[in-house]
């Protein structure tokens, strides 16, 4: 497979572009932040996002979706990355996808036909503290009843608020275990918080939440796998977002350059902004190219995807931070302010690049998986 | 089984048959990259041995087509034999400059034959070639050079000097840029080629800070260029040269091979010793090692998909000053890293265990990588102009 998007994978790319670009361009994320909207993205968005079958689109096709892979999904996680687009697409079409499709089974029959049909919108329960450590879990479910008792506390829940159901990674006796929790369980509440880039992220509290055994997603003890799955899937994904942040702000930045006169001059003809620019390209370029690997391998369920989707998260997280900050500090006074665009790029490059391991997370996985 | 796929078990019986096991080893020094030419001495007879298989099946330049030394491969089937040879760690059957940068542009703008008569002793590594362009007044500036040929009917009588031209004293010919119109800057400068035994060609080694020499001075003193020995048009060898210089830019970053461009942290773990948790016992330069790794991989990644659009036509055509830019300076980077982790062993100059000081050799090596095929600075002014569009001054 040559590392290109192949003829369908650019049809695909031109009907998602100006989709997003007119439907949610960034003003749709202002309206929504001034608004201080309460659901933190916008259901008839996400109606129009079905009949296009986008949430589906990693859904097997027994299961009622399109079956396309990682390549495909990340085409539209770009356009959602550029336009700054608030959606559930990277956790509920992608990362509760992948870790149903994985797992199969009652809850993958159940789940993934309402993901395509969109009305099933699903949050990632995963981590528990301020940074990203899924070796490290603590929340635990005991065996209750015909079911067990979850009891514990995870944050960074996106859509954790409003989301139909959410997979909760929770310690067993052997191993880790993943649940499928729905909204109204007992015991369960989501406490949203308005995160720097105008999105809600909730602090998720279980406390004795019981569910019946058929929750499980795959098997007792053996979630290890599926949260794998999940967090290759989401990891990526939030990669493919970060490109087109970057590349948001790339193109947000370069058009400036060559609008803006001081001395004379467009700015854009000095070297020290050209340079810089030109890098920031060369960077961008690299992490493009790197996602695209990774989806790739992803796609083909090959063994090094793991290493790849590191080296993905983590170069797509260093090249998309030099974008927003370059951004800023070129568009001179004008880029602190609110007004502009510009800003917008730096905040929601901050939260994507927290969300599932950040930088040296991910570099730190490098090393492990290279043995030093 | 795709037809790929049939290709791939081929290639891999062939070099499993082919590929002896000296050459499946890491290069360690200079003798050990096989150059060819008519005074080339083998290393020993597995280098012969492997150059031969190659060129029988037309495996030093794979998607030359085959009247030239080729094998005709396509872009998928080049890929394939690559990706196969990099998995047995193959060493490459023949390096040039013949290859790498002569070539193509013969492809693309040689007559048929001169296709005929130049590449195939390039194919079979028979001609060693040289690349003039560089004059001393004429660097990242190379259009303003000054070395002249003058109009005698038949042939040129070309003056001047040349610098930096690697492997000038060890080449059989040169591709020279020579001005041939002085009242037009760039469209005033032709493409030639001549043998370096000819009369009024002399070269003078320069000493590198690497404290080998490479590198000469070359200087033409009335020399004599018959007017068959051009290629494209007349006063039109600017093209011919930009044209090349994308090749030589796509070798020098590595985008073919993907360069040496391996982890180093793993190695480098074994001198350092390790830590209970099993990480390299120096956090600082354990961090440093895996950010550099990771830029390791995702350059591979950025050099397969460069490569990918490159050979079907889909990359901007400056995109190989990029990865010229990238590449360079990640190669510099890994090399003050190397020297970093040698720690003082990785100072030693001359001695045997270090093979000759190799790896502080190596590491002075690389800081010309920004700077041979041109400079970092003219990488960034070049993308900034042609793919980013900003003014230009
Ligand atoms: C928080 C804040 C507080 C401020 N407070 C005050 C205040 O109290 N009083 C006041 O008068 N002003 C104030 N300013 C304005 C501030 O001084 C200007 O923003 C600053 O001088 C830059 O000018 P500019 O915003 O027009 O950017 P521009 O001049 O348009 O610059 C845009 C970009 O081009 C670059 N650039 C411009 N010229 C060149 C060049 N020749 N070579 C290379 N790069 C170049 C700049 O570095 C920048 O990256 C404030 C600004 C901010 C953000
Ligand atoms: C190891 C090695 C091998 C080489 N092999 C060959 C060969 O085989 N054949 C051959 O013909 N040549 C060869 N060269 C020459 C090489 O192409 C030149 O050295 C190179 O193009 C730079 O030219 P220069 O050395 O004259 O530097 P200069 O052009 O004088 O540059 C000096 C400094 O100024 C900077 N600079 C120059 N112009 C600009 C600008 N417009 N904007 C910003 N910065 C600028 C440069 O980036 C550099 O940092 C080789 C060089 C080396 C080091």
């Amino acid at each position: 497979m040559p590392l290109y998007h192949n003829d369908d994978q650019a049809m695909l790319k031109d009907s998602v572009a100006p989709f997003v670009a007119e439907q949610a361009p960034v003003s749709h994320l202002r309206k929504l932040r001034d608004e201080a909207d309460a659901t933190g993205f916008s259901r008839d968005l996400w109606t129009q996002f079905t009949e296009m079958g986008l949430p589906g689109m990693l859904v097997p096709e027994a299961h009622g979706g399109l079956g396309m892979g990682h390549m495909e999904a990340g085409i539209v996680l770009e356009e959602i990355g550029r336009n700054l687009t608030p959606s559930p697409f990277l956790s509920t079409g992608v990362g509760a996808v992948a870790a149903l499709a994985k797992a199969g089974g009652t809850q993958a029959g159940r789940w993934l036909p309402a993901i395509a049909s969109g009305e099933a919108i699903v949050a990632l329960a995963i981590d528990e503290g301020a940074k990203h450590r899924p070796d490290r879990i603590a929340t635990t479910a005991t065996r209750a009843g015909n079911g067990f008792r979850l009891d514990g506390k995870k944050s960074f829940v996106l859509h954790g608020h409003v989301a139909d159901m959410s997979i909760v990674a929770a310690k067993t006796d052997g191993g880790i275990t993943l649940f499928a929790v729905p909204k109204d369980a007992k015991g369960l509440t989501a406490d949203p918080r308005r995160l720097v880039d105008s999105s809600l992220a909730s602090h998720v509290t279980l406390d004795g939440v019981e569910v019946d055994a058929d929750a499980v997603i795959g098997e007792v003890d053996a979630g290890g796998e599926i949260l794998d799955a999940l967090l290759a899937a989401t990891r990526t994904g939030a990669a493919a977002e970060m490109v087109g942040v970057g590349q948001g702000a790339m193109d947000m930045t370069v058009t400036y350059l060559k609008e803006r006169k001081q001395f004379g001059k467009l700015i854009g003809e000095f070297q020290g902004l050209q340079h810089r620019a030109a890098h920031l390209y060369g960077e961008m370029e690299v992490a493009r190219a790197t996602v695209m690997k990774a989806q790739q391998l992803l796609d083909e369920g090959s063994e090094g995807a793991k290493l790849m989707v590191s080296v993905a998260k983590a170069k797509a997280g260093r090249a998309a931070n030099l974008a927003v900050r370059e951004g800023v500090q070129m568009h001179g006074g004008i880029g602190m302010t609110d007004e502009y665009d510009i800003g917008l790029y730096m905040k929601r490059d901050r939260a994507l690049a927290e969300f599932m391991g950040d930088v040296h997370y991910h570099i730190d996985q490098v090393a492990r998986m290279n043995g030093y | 089984m795709s037809d790929l796929d049939a290709f791939r078990a081929e290639v891999r019986a062939w070099l499993e048959a082919n590929c002896p096991p000296e050459m499946r080893e890491p290069i360690r020094e200079e003798g050990d990259v096989c150059w060819g030419g008519r005074n080339w001495v083998f290393k020993n007879d597995a280098q012969k041995q492997w150059l031969d298989a190659c060129v029988s099946k037309g495996y030093t330049v794979p998607d030359w087509p085959t009247p030239y030394g080729g094998a005709g491969l396509t872009p998928e089937q080049t890929k394939v034999l690559k990706q196969e040879m990099k998995r047995i760690n193959a060493r490459s059957p023949l390096d040039s400059f013949g290859i790498w940068m002569l070539g193509p542009a013969l492809l693309q703008f040689g007559t048929e034959e001169q296709k005929v008569h130049y590449l195939n002793p390039i194919a079979r590594g028979e001609i060693r070639w040289c690349q003039g362009y560089s004059e001393p007044g004429s660097g990242s500036d190379l259009v303003s050079l000054q070395t002249f040929g003058e109009d005698k009917g038949d042939h040129w009588v070309v003056n001047g000097s040349k610098i930096w031209t690697s492997y000038a004293d060890k080449a059989d010919w040169i591709f020279c840029l020579v001005r041939t119109d002085k009242t037009n800057k760039y469209q005033g400068i032709t493409f030639m080629l001549f043998d370096m035994a000819s009369k009024g060609v002399t070269t003078k080694p320069i000493l590198l800070i690497s404290g080998n020499s490479p590198f000469c001075e070359t200087f033409f003193d009335d020399v004599e260029v018959p007017k068959t020995q051009y290629v494209g048009e007349i006063n039109r060898g600017w093209d011919v040269a930009k044209y090349l210089l994308g090749h030589e830019r796509e070798m020098i970053s590595g985008g073919g091979a993907g360069g040496d461009m391996v982890s180093i942290g793993g190695a480098f773990a074994k001198a350092f010793g390790k830590n209970a948790a099993g990480e390299l016992d120096d956090p600082i330069l354990r961090a440093e090692m895996a950010a550099f790794d990771t830029d390791v991989f995702a350059y591979r990644a950025m050099g397969e998909r460069f490569m990918d659009m490159w050979k079907t036509g889909r990359a901007h055509p400056a995109s190989s000053n990029m990865m010229k830019y990238v590449g360079t300076e990640l190669n510099k980077r890994r090399h003050e890293l190397v020297m970093s982790g040698g720690g003082s062993e990785a100072l030693e100059w001359d001695s045997e265990e270090t093979k000759g000081g190799a790896r502080a050799r190596g590491w002075l090596r690389t800081k010309a990588n920004s700077i041979e095929g041109g400079t970092s600075e003219v990488m960034l002014n070049v993308i900034a102009k042609r793919i980013l569009d900003l003014p230009g001054a």
